[in-house]
């Protein structure tokens, strides 16, 4: 099989030619309209007759609905229509879940039975949204309550009420990895440990709620889109739902997202949005309160429980670990419970573990469903990794920065295939381990925290290393379902050069966020050699676009940036055709020289940039013979390193790059009211080659907010009934700038072998290290008290109880 | 319910209506005058998206009723720069710091920073983040929030 891309840079950084613009300060090209108020979010899209939803939800934890009563919702002016589940059942395909789960169906509304608490039953549609909401609460809907269960383990166990009685275990997956002699390594290990980990239920809650605008076409028979997404598939999902033709769906990805870190996957919320629009033949739109959001929007996060084993020998070298893990994915699984799939691509992190024990469960409960979030179920996977090792060096008495570097991946060892079939590319972490190290000035946060202890304070320091995968791939739903044989995940990119010579790119996604039009021109500007600003960069419709999985999984500067590059060059070599012909060379005698053509050994007249254009678009009779006019052309591109089915025994070629960073913060905990606040936030990060410097801090920044938050303050709460009860911002409390402090950052850089620059992703990883780092600084800071914390967020309650 | 008449000046210009009262004031300025660029976030009050000035004071427009805007002068994001096209200094300044990424809590937090530059031309690290301390960003961590209004302060506070 040959997978056609872009050359991969031969040459590391140091001496390849320097860059024009790559690497470079560039103000993101995005900014401009958004700090004018002029950025254009779903909300925002208005047309004629446009109509509005409201929701009535299930107060029940979990319900039989033996009847609804609309007909004084109807009768209220101004209001369309009313849908119950019973009708879009009926008239609608279930939503893609991706475990093979017969009988367990998703629907955006309940059908015959309600299975959380602010799950949605009824969808009203009126002129305006107030009519609509007091539509709503017009609704009178008769309900059974039904036993609930809401402990993830309770739920696993014999006897326990079935969530979906139609599939009698709440067990929708259970499977054993084991790659490599693990009980050969534990029989022989000088030592070993267990802990259990707990990594509650929160979720990156963007401050944009889901909104889209549907409109069907009854002329047309087209469904236009409009909606905050960021899912791989949406428009092929919301086809096979509605049960109409994938070209009849036209996705307009023109829109700004506001904010997403993975949750923006309003599935449910589109099919539903769309039905309505088609059902009542006028275009409507859904925006989510928070209340609809926080507890019906189906965007939770990972919920899990770990019990981990680690075989090791004095020295503290870890040979080998147990994992398993029980993850609650609420109601209904959807796409979530490939989120334990993804760290089997990074399951040993940044360590030479020679074999792993893999065991992942995937249990329903009667709580919102989980969504992908930021870092894809890697961030509690290694959450525990993490204070694994921190056990480690406690156990043997070694330094936690030693333990580290002692079971690092080598500079020297990549490519580096780890136990489950994932090789790295490249890295050097010792390297970077060190920058933070001396960033953070370790040696003087040990006097600080020593001589706070000394006055009676609680300090501590705390230490994470993280690998970010980066790049996408299809991979874990065939590694979760046999029946899936899905391996590939694109990302294409358009590029034109019209008849007045200026150039402009076509992406197939929305961003959330991400600066993908900087991207693309950056990139494209390097091609080719002119300033990016003057490269125009559109978010082609999904009918217009070419093939794309959306800026997911860490991927757009390595995919799209490839797919950019692709593009550009296919362009160039036709470019270079039209100028050798035009010189009357052959086309390997000719070179480019800046934005112009001319001889290879340098002699002779530039056949300028507007000429070539010139004969491309205008003068066919100096084109070369059979060549089609116009300057045009695409490039779709394949992951790197991928498109191979799992072996048998569970090894993947997950994620084609990886990214690192290490981590270095201080925190001290009040002894009266148990906040922590930080005395210190250093690290350091290499991510490959930096395209854009302030993006990539900014992305490593933000993923620490996030941490931040994991790590101390959101969660998730559900009461005994099944009520959730921290549903509004006043409840699920999230980072301000008070609880996020100034953070110092190094970067390093350690380019990719596999993409056109050695750039590698760098959406997550701030997130995936910021909660055990945190976390290990708390357990540092309680070491004086005997005890710790193995789970997050660790709450200002929880450390009161543990600082008695 | 009856409709109510109410006159407001928004951005400088003088909008009369007739409303419902129980119309917030975001609604109305994003449904009603489809000024969009301010944003709903939470609609409790505590997420700071909705941010505008209301008679000078920075306020969370999804907690106001329209109607008790009636008289006042309101600035929204729209209104910051003087012809609607050319960057103030602290527009500008969050373009240059990277001060935004969705650029959906970036309307809030500009009219929150320009409130504080008004009060404190030259504000300390601290003073900024005490004073956008009730705007909600996901995306950016704040740093390079925190790095743009200082240098808005340096570039020109609110001109």
């Amino acid at each position: 099989m040959i997978v056609e891309r872009p050359a991969p840079a031969v040459e590391t950084t140091a001496e390849s030619p320097k860059h024009r613009y790559i690497g470079k300060k560039r103000r993101a090209v995005e900014h401009r309209r958004f700090v004018l108020g002029r950025g254009k979010f779903a909300g925002d899209v208005t047309l004629p007759h446009l109509h509005h939803v409201a929701i009535v939800s299930s107060p029940h934890a979990h319900a039989r609905i033996l009847g609804i009563d609309v007909s004084a919702a109807l009768a209220l002016p101004g209001v369309l229509g009313v849908v119950t589940g019973d009708e879009l059942c009926a008239q609608t395909k279930p939503l893609r879940q991706y475990l093979d789960m017969p009988g367990v169906d998703w629907f955006p509304l309940a059908g015959a039975v309600a299975r959380y608490a602010g799950e949605w039953v009824v969808a009203v549609v009126a002129t305006d949204r107030a009519i609509a909401e007091d539509a709503a609460e017009l609704v009178e809907v008769t309900y059974e309550p039904l036993p609930a269960v809401l402990d993830p383990e309770r739920a696993m166990a014999d006897g326990s009420p079935p969530v979906h009685a139609s599939h009698p275990s709440n067990v929708m997956y259970h499977r054993t990895f084991v790659w490599g002699d693990v009980d050969a390594h534990f029989a022989a290990a000088e030592r070993t440990l267990q802990a259990r980990y707990r990594w509650h239920r929160s979720a990156t809650v963007p401050i944009e709620t889901f909104a889209v605008v549907a409109a069907w076409d009854v002329g047309t028979n087209m469904l236009d889109v409009w909606a905050s997404i960021q899912m791989p598939q949406y428009p092929e999902q919301l086809a096979t739902a509605l049960g109409i033709p994938l070209n009849g769906v036209r996705v307009h990805f023109d829109v700004d997202v506001g904010g997403s870190y993975g949750v923006k996957r309003g599935i449910k919320h589109s099919v539903l949005t769309a039905y309505l629009s088609r059902r009542f033949r006028v275009p409507v739109k859904f925006v989510e309160d928070r209340l609809e959001n926080m507890r019906g929007g189906d965007m939770h996060g990972p919920d899990r429980i770990f019990d981990v084993e680690a075989a090791f020998g004095d020295d503290g070298v870890v040979r080998s670990l147990k994992i398993r893990t029980i993850d609650d994915e609420g109601a209904y699984p959807g796409r979530s419970p490939l989120q334990m799939g993804k760290p089997v691509g990074a399951i040993v992190g940044a360590y030479k573990i020679a074999s792993v024990r893999y065991e992942v469960v995937a249990v329903v409960t009667n709580k919102a469903g989980q969504v992908a979030v930021r870092g894809f179920g890697q961030a509690p996977t290694n959450f525990v990794l993490e204070l694994t090792m921190d056990r480690v060096a406690a156990a043997v008495g070694i330094d936690r920065l030693e333990v580290r570097r002692r079971n690092f991946i080598q500079p020297q060892d990549f490519p580096y295939t780890i136990p489950s079939g994932t090789e790295y590319d490249s890295g050097d972490y010792p390297t970077v381990l060190g920058k933070a190290e001396r960033l953070a000035d370790v040696d003087a946060l040990i006097r600080w925290r020593d001589d706070a202890r000394a006055h009676g304070r609680v300090a501590g320091i705390g230490v994470a290393s993280c690998i970010e995968p980066g790049g996408g791939n299809a991979i874990f739903q065939a590694l979760f379902n046999p029946k899936d044989d899905s391996t590939t995940f694109p990302e294409g990119c358009q590029v034109k050069i019209d008849r007045h010579g200026t150039v402009s790119a076509q992406i197939g996604v929305a961003s959330s966020g991400q600066a993908h039009e900087t991207l693309v021109s950056a990139v494209l500007g390097e091609e080719f050699a002119i300033d990016p600003d003057q490269i125009r960069v559109i978010h082609a419709d999904s009918l217009a676009g070419l093939p794309s999985q959306s800026p997911v999984a860490s991927r757009m500067a390595i995919m799209l940036g490839d797919a950019s590059v692709g593009a550009a060059r296919r362009l160039k070599a036709k470019m270079l055709e039209i100028a050798a012909y035009r010189l009357g060379m052959s086309p390997s005698d000719c070179v480019w020289d800046g934005t112009g053509v001319r001889r290879a050994d340098g002699t002779g007249e530039i056949v300028s940039w507007m000429e070539m254009v010139r004969i491309a678009h205008v003068t066919y009779h100096k084109l070369p013979p059979g060549m089609d006019p116009g300057l045009q052309a695409q490039f779709v591109l394949e992951v790197q390193n991928s498109g191979r089915l799992p072996t048998p025994d569970g090894r993947v070629q997950m994620y084609p790059c990886q990214s690192f960073s290490a981590h270095v913060v201080a925190v001290e905990i009040d002894r009266g009211t148990g906040k922590v606040s930080f005395h210190k936030y250093a690290l350091a990060h290499d991510c490959g080659t930096v395209i854009n410097p302030d993006i990539v801090r900014g992305m490593v920044m933000g993923g620490i907010a996030h941490g931040i938050g994991a790590a101390l303050y959101e969660r998730f709460v559900y009461d005994d009934n099944g009520q959730l009860i921290t549903q509004t911002f006043a409840d699920y409390m999230m980072p301000t700038t008070h609880e996020v402090p100034p953070v110092e950052m190094v970067e390093h850089e350690t380019p990719s072998p596999l993409t056109t620059m050695g750039q590698k992703g760098v959406g997550e990883g701030g997130y995936m290290s910021t909660p055990a780092a945190v976390v290990s600084a708390i357990n540092d800071a309680l070491a004086p008290f005997g005890t710790r914390i193995d789970h997050a967020p660790a709450t200002p309650v929880d450390l009161l109880e543990r600082m008695r | 319910m009856n409709d109510y008449a109410i006159s407001v000046i928004v951005n400088g210009v003088t909008y009369e209506r007739r409303i419902p009262p129980r119309r917030s004031l975001v609604d109305f300025l994003r449904d009603d005058l489809a000024l969009t660029g301010t944003h709903v976030g939470c609609e409790h009050g505590i997420c700071g998206a909705c941010t505008v000035m209301l008679d000078g004071v920075p306020i969370r427009s999804c907690i106001v009723y329209a109607v008790q805007a009636d008289g006042a002068s309101i600035t929204t994001v729209e209104g910051l720069s003087p012809d609607g096209s050319t960057l103030t200094p602290l527009q500008d300044a969050f373009v240059e710091c990277h001060g935004l990424q969705c650029g959906f809590c970036t309307p809030g937090m500009l009219i929150a920073a320009t409130a504080l530059l008004r009060e404190k031309p030259d504000p300390s690290a601290d003073e900024i983040r005490d004073e956008l301390g009730g705007n909600i960003c996901r995306c950016t961590g704040y740093q390079q929030i925190v790095e743009a209004v200082q240098l808005a302060a340096r570039t020109g506070g609110t001109r």
